[in-house]
């Protein structure tokens, strides 16, 4: 009986063990992940985009794209570095808070690195054609690479007429009206609720 | 110590207020450095440059670069945690008031609207980032949009790591934009 209870608590124990492994490691991969994808994007926030899709949807398979939807949507909707919001987002959701401070290091530690190390090489260099060259190809490809994704986020995600209306409306009024996004998310948000609601009415309707 | 805070205090109203991200923020970053006299027009013209053709997001490279200018290694900390700690908490709160109410017709609702008004956001993006790389004066840059062109359609596949995709677009872009 003793013996029973002790070999209980034993394997109690282990499991605990193995809990706190397995907890370790997913926050490492959390802060290595995002550390790569910090290191990869040039040139602004959303360049971060097709590196998330790829590491931690296909890669890492930490959520679907719908959810990657979600984490875009909110990331874009709050204010502040967009990057933040998206490392915090994933980190929160997968590993509690260590893991969205561990994503937020992650992502932010390869610019503060490069910048305290290179930046003062690089206003030296800055004239070098072969670098312009090279970033010029870069930023080059990372629009290419952008569009890509978000071709594939509207095919999966634009389920409805609403859907397409509104986003080409947001395309529209940001392009060519040179509308403040703020106002353009406030309105997107406002529409959808009334959307829903309808939306709603008429399934209970249906249901009568 | 009072640099150090002016510098947090600057970087802080940065991340608060910061919409859209990218490149979308230099005029604040611009606005607000030269509020707190922290550097000149021409050193921002460096740091403009400087983000360019470093990696990670903008906000960071300009908070630790300004904070570097102005207080040393103590000042890229100051700023860079004045510019990343609104955001991060932000998010944190979101997250809590989402669980809390993902029941809620209104969240719903909001989600409903914003999930592809984002959609639309993003590919506004791309066009703003196009017209600074595949435009040269009143004509198309021919390498940079062939290396745009090669790039969409071999993500498009889906089948080769964006890292990869992106080192050897440099290596191209050094070779044939030098």
């Amino acid at each position: 009986m003793k013996q029973d209870l002790q070999y209980q608590q034993n394997t109690e124990s282990t499991s605990r063990q193995e809990g706190h492994a397995k907890r370790g490691a997913l926050l490492w991969q959390l802060f290595a992940s995002f550390f790569r994808i910090g290191l990869f994007t040039i040139g602004g926030g959303l360049a971060m985009i097709p590196l998330l899709d790829r590491i931690a949807v296909r890669e890492k398979k930490w959520f679907d794209e719908e959810e990657m939807m979600e984490c875009l949507a909110v990331s874009q909707s709050l204010p502040g570095v967009v990057a933040v919001n998206m490392a915090t987002y994933v980190g929160k959701r997968k590993g509690g808070f260590a893991g969205a401070l561990l994503a937020t290091l992650g992502v932010i530690l390869p610019s503060f690195i490069i910048i305290l190390v290179i930046a003062n090489i690089l206003l030296r260099v800055g004239d070098n054609p072969y670098l312009a060259g090279a970033f010029t190809g870069i930023k080059a490809a990372i629009c290419g690479m952008i569009l890509a994704t978000v071709i594939r986020l509207g095919k999966n995600n634009l389920k409805d007429a609403f859907g397409w209306i509104i986003a080409l409306a947001a395309f529209v009024l940001i392009v060519f009206l040179q509308v403040n996004v703020v106002w353009v998310i406030l309105g997107a948000a406002v529409l959808g609720i009334a959307w829903t609601m309808i939306q709603k009415k008429h399934s209970a309707k249906g249901g009568d | 110590m009072q640099a150090l805070f002016s510098l947090f205090a600057a970087f802080f109203k940065i991340g608060v207020f910061g919409f859209g991200g990218g490149i979308a923020m230099l005029p604040l970053i611009f606005q607000t450095v030269r509020s707190f006299h922290l550097m000149s027009a021409s050193d921002f013209a460096d740091l403009v440059a400087i983000s360019q053709v470093t990696p990670g997001p903008i906000a960071v490279n300009a908070a630790t670069f300004v904070g570097f200018h102005s207080a040393g290694v103590a000042g890229s900390l100051a700023a860079t945690l004045g510019v990343v700690i609104p955001p991060f908490v932000i998010m944190l709160l979101a997250l809590r008031f989402l669980d809390t109410y993902k029941e809620s017709r209104i969240v719903q609702g909001v989600f409903a609207g914003i999930k592809p008004a984002t959609i639309g956001l993003i590919a506004a993006a791309v066009v703003f980032m196009a017209q600074t790389v595949l435009i040269a004066g009143s004509a198309l840059a021919l390498v940079p949009c062939i290396l745009f062109l090669a790039a969409f359609g071999v993500s498009m596949t889906g089948k080769v790591n964006p890292i990869y995709l992106i080192l050897v677009m440099a290596a191209a872009g050094a070779v044939f934009c030098s």
